[in-house]
């Protein structure tokens, strides 16, 4: 059998894995027009298409929510489990031993992820799986019609709701602590700085976690509102612009180098993400400076995006386990059952 | 005085946390390798040190080592349980206690021994200060041994094993049982009937627990992937998992073929638990019943999507404090229908840990087999207490992956497949897994809203159409399920059905209603749920069934009343639970209490006639079938030596 596949006649505009970009595509949206998280659906497809990885390498995974419902709307050729609610994080934990050469693309939502599943948040933090992890953060449940979520910043008047009198939790932050290995954050309004970061996210090999502010645009899109357009559009802050060169491209490096205001930082498969400061020369490998412009952004009221921290030297869960080369899931019989002698000297350890 | 020989129990009180398990198992070893059915029951509190506990063995000559209420031989070495464990002494029965407890003896009607623990162990020079409580408790095995007639280089083989052949500890131990022996002979006169003489009943027999066999045949199942979070009682169950996993499955690259997880808790056990077996791993968590709440959730998930996962559950008694260390069949209806929704699981019930391993590498074929969650129900007598067995018997039957399309399956369908397409009639879909590098073999898996191509759908025609699949399912994995044991008396007149640990225990009531009460019955063990026809045959068989277990509604009885309502009227539920495993006496009592002499049943049986012609038609085929497989029921230790596994 063919290994890969194009779904049909593909004529032009194949990438390298001879693939179309149809060929990363999902079902038609049922979100609501103008929904950030379709923006972000469109750049996972656009990211995966020019990365030139095979749809059949990635298993997509979501929990409930708006977000959740996402992994329909790309890579129809790709694996998925939708999930429960806050429980994504232990499905994808379990799934990626199936076949560890499988790279996970996770959705999650501000309500799956800070709220009902902000323990298997930080657990899935902590162990390295070796996935995506994007939560699409509105601030605000949008399918059952607009209450606050856990990410919502206190003092928000929502319609229904009144006002939030609860601090927020800030998602990234979350992640640093429980020593995640790539955290980032973005706004969906900003397609370019999402993709570059997808793309150095999908390079990362253990868990990169990539939070997303990714407006409501029917329960939480007030000018005022730290979740909304208008405010993400005045208050992004940048911690750098974002460059991703993939490992192919590598003899482009020196021409972006140019200028002498750059960071490579090198992944694991080889590629490499250039951070082009904007003011001060941030070290994504510090967490400790992670910390403090997060806490510093939130004092002024930045939406601070960009690669926030990055750890390429901690190895992902998988490879902990030192598994065999054939997939888990590939092993047949004569692997997994002990030999029929075996059976006499398990008796013989009984008493 | 008249002897009793190889018929009695003994019984030891200790403080939790005082190093006397190595004591009583070698006490428990010692007799079993002297050919004597015996058993060993640990009864401990929720505790890490300090409160009392009882360790109690039954030795018995016919192979009944059920609980046993009647405390024959008691050794009493907490201060605090002293009053109450000289106070259960049967009469006539024998009474050993540390010397160094100064509390007055207030019976005449039982032997007493003394035993200077202290000043034998201080006397030692090889046991070093701080090992001296430890060790101190050989000398009531050194005592005992001498007072009923232990064999020594038995117990010395019980340490051997123990201390897995290591000297140093061996000798230490073994000269304090000498030493014990040594002054019991100078200084104690035998005043109680108590003998121990050697039998050859346990002859090729192993002894094992629960979840050290649940591991072990989950291993020969090819266990890949295990989720898990501890509780007690269940926690050795994936802690033998990692012990033997890196044993029996040793490659010469020295790489793994499986994974063991300890999850943040049971929600994530089974959620990782689920995920690796929808990405086609042999996957399994093992819990008790407060976990199993928790992965309600998941459970029912699993269910729906269809994904093969085992799931055991080493039943104790309730949620949070309590009696979390006491044993239970308190999840059964919990676990039949868990998930939101209508669902119905499949779950086996092992009755002792020969069945422990058997359902261990089984329920993976079944889950698989049929693509849904594999309960498997065991409790905390079976799964923490070392019962006589069997040697575990290497698997009869090759794996069973189920239906599975990989890549060159889906190139000869040409991609023309649904992952819920009943295609064979039976209920159960094709599946394909990640991994696979079809570009048309993939899907998105979801709960209930999918069509037959696993496409988002909330029609209502479609959800009905999936629901009626899966009841289809539930009636295929009939087929698959381990068929119930039948333990038949010729000419009996009534039936017993119970499931899981309590099988000893019916045995010897069933004995005793025969020889004491000239009750003749036939006692079916159910072994899984759904119920399989031989349940069917059995149910038709009696006017009048007394269902067997531990807890208080009858949980199994409320299923069967579900499933066989024509035969509801007949059930009658002998139901009790106390957190003591399950003894002779109450399972007896229990059904002489609600048994009916026959000519007042044949009145009931007229009322309910129309409902019963049917049964009536098929009691007589029935008849003849038992009678062609005429079975005796001898329990010895192997209970189920002598009898037909259907």
């Amino acid at each position: 059998m063919t290994e890969t596949l194009p779904m049909a006649g593909a004529t032009a505009n194949v990438n390298l894995a001879g693939l179309t970009k149809n060929d990363y595509r999902g079902a038609p949206t049922t979100l609501c027009q103008g929904c950030g998280h379709n923006s972000i659906s469109n750049q996972i497809v656009t990211a995966l298409y020019e990365m030139n990885i095979v749809p059949e390498n990635v298993v997509k995974f979501s929990g409930i929510g708006c977000s959740s419902k996402s992994p329909t709307y790309f890579l129809n050729r790709s694996f998925g489990f939708n999930s429960l609610h806050g429980r994504m994080p232990s499905i994808a934990t379990g799934a990626l031993f199936g076949d560890y050469h499988l790279k996970g693309v996770g959705v999650s939502g501000d309500g799956d992820s800070a709220s009902i599943g902000m323990g298997q948040f930080k657990h899935i933090m902590r162990r390295n799986v070796n996935m995506v992890y994007i939560v699409e953060n509105n601030g605000v449940y949008g399918l059952t019609k607009g209450q606050f979520s856990a990410t919502a910043e206190k003092g928000l008047s929502l319609k229904k709701q009144g006002e939030n009198p609860y601090m927020p939790i800030d998602i990234c932050m979350e992640a640093l602590v429980s020593n995640a290995t790539f955290v980032a954050r973005s706004f969906a309004g900003n397609p370019k700085q999402v993709k570059e970061l997808l793309k150095a996210a999908l390079s990362h090999d253990g868990i990169a976690l990539l939070d997303i502010i990714s407006p409501c645009v029917t329960f939480n899109n007030q000018v005022n509102a730290y979740h909304s357009y208008a405010w993400g559009k005045d208050h992004e802050e940048p911690l750098h612009e974002i460059s991703y060169i993939a490992p192919r491209n590598e003899i482009m490096l020196e021409d972006e180098m140019a200028d002498g205001e750059v960071r490579e930082v090198a992944m694991h498969d080889g590629s490499v993400v250039i951070l082009k400061n904007l003011e001060k020369g941030y070290d994504t490998s510090s967490r400790i400076e992670a910390m403090r412009v997060m806490e510093e952004a939130q004092r002024n009221a930045w939406m601070l995006t960009g690669l926030l921290y990055l750890d390429t030297s901690k190895p992902n869960l998988t490879s902990i386990y030192n598994l065999v080369d054939t997939p888990l899931n590939r092993l047949t019989e004569a692997d997994l059952r002990p030999a029929p002698k075996t059976i006499d000297r398990v008796n013989a350890l009984m008493f | 005085m008249n002897k009793v020989i190889n018929d009695f129990s003994i019984t030891v009180g200790t403080v939790n946390g005082s190093g006397s398990s190595t004591a009583n198992n070698t006490i428990l070893r010692a007799i079993f390798k002297m050919g004597i059915p015996v058993s060993g029951k640990n009864l401990f509190p929720s505790n890490i040190q300090g409160l009392p506990t009882w360790y109690t063995i039954r030795a018995n000559k016919d192979g009944f080592i059920a609980h046993h209420e009647k405390r024959d031989i008691v050794i009493a070495m907490n201060t605090n349980s002293f009053v109450r464990d000289l106070a259960s002494v049967a009469p006539g029965g024998a009474f050993f206690y540390a010397d160094d407890i100064k509390l007055s003896i207030t019976r005449d009607d039982i032997a007493v021994y003394p035993m200077p623990v202290k000043a034998i162990i201080r006397n030692d020079p090889n046991v070093p200060a701080d090992y001296r409580d430890l060790v101190g408790n050989m000398v009531y095995v050194g005592v005992l041994a001498h007072m009923i007639g232990l064999d020594m280089e038995k117990i010395y083989s019980a340490l051997d094993f123990h201390f897995k052949k290591k000297q140093k500890p061996i000798d230490m131990n073994f000269n304090v049982v000498k030493a014990g022996v040594e002054w019991a002979k100078i200084n104690l006169e035998k005043k109680d009937p108590f003998h121990l003489e050697p039998m050859d009943k346990t002859e090729g027999m192993i002894m094992a627990d629960g979840n050290m066999a649940g591991a072990l045949g989950s291993i020969f199942g090819g266990v890949q992937f295990v989720g898990w979070y501890p509780i007690t009682p269940a926690t050795s169950l994936a802690e033998s998992l990692n012990d033997y996993l890196p044993q029996l499955r040793k490659r010469e690259d020295g790489k793994h073929t499986y994974a063991v997880v300890q999850a943040e808790d049971e929600l994530a056990a089974l959620g990782m638990s689920i995920g690796a077996g929808w990405a086609g791993l042999r996957s399994m968590t093992s819990t008790s019943g407060p976990g199993l709440s928790l992965m309600t959730e998941f459970a029912g998930l699993a269910y729906y999507a269809e994904v093969p996962v085992v799931i055991w559950d080493v039943q104790r008694i309730g949620p949070s404090t309590g009696l979390p260390t006491r044993t239970s069949q308190g999840d059964l209806t919990f676990t039949y229908f868990i998930g939101h929704g209508d669902s119905q699981s499949v779950i086996l019930l092992p009755g002792d840990v020969y069945e422990c391993f058997e359902f261990g590498w089984k329920a993976f074929d079944i889950a698989e087999r049929i693509q849904t969650p594999v309960f498997v129900l065991s409790d905390l007598d079976m799964g923490m207490n070392q019962w006589i067995s069997k040697p575990f018997q290497y698997p009869d039957t090759p794996m069973d992956r189920g239906k599975v399309l990989m890549e060159s399956d889906i190139e000869e369908l040409k991609g023309s497949w649904g992952r819920y397409l009943d295609k064979d009639g039976d209920g159960i879909g094709y599946r394909t897994f990640p991994g696979n590098k079809h570009p048309l073999s993939s899907y998105l898996t979801r709960g209930t809203g999918h069509d037959e191509y696993a496409k988002y759908t909330e029609e209502s025609g479609m959800y009905l159409k999936n629901m009626d699949r899966l009841k289809k399912k539930h009636e295929t994995a009939k087929h698959y399920v381990p068929a119930p044991v039948l333990h038949g008396k010729k000419g009996a007149t009534v039936g017993i059905l119970g499931y899981g640990s309590t099988e000893s225990a019916i045995l010897e009531a069933q004995d005793q209603l025969e020889k004491e009460h000239r009750l003749k019955t036939d006692f079916l063990r159910i072994r899984a749920l759904p119920c399989t026809k031989e349940v069917d045959t059995f149910l038709a068989k009696y006017d009048q069934i007394f269902i067997v277990e531990m807890n208080r509604d009858g949980q199994m009885a409320q299923i069967l009343m579900t499933e066989y309502p024509q035969y509801a009227p007949n059930f009658k539920v002998v139901a009790y639970g106390d957190g003591m495993p399950a003894s002779a006496k109450w399972v007896r009592e229990g059904i002489l209490a609600k048994y009916k002499a026959k000519k007042a049943v044949k009145k009931v049986a007229a009322k309910t006639a129309p409902a019963k012609k049917k049964p009536t038609a098929r009691k007589a085929v029935s008849a003849k079938k038992a009678s062609a497989k005429k079975v005796t029921t001898k329990a010895i230790a192997g209970p189920k030596s002598k009898t037909k596994r259907k």
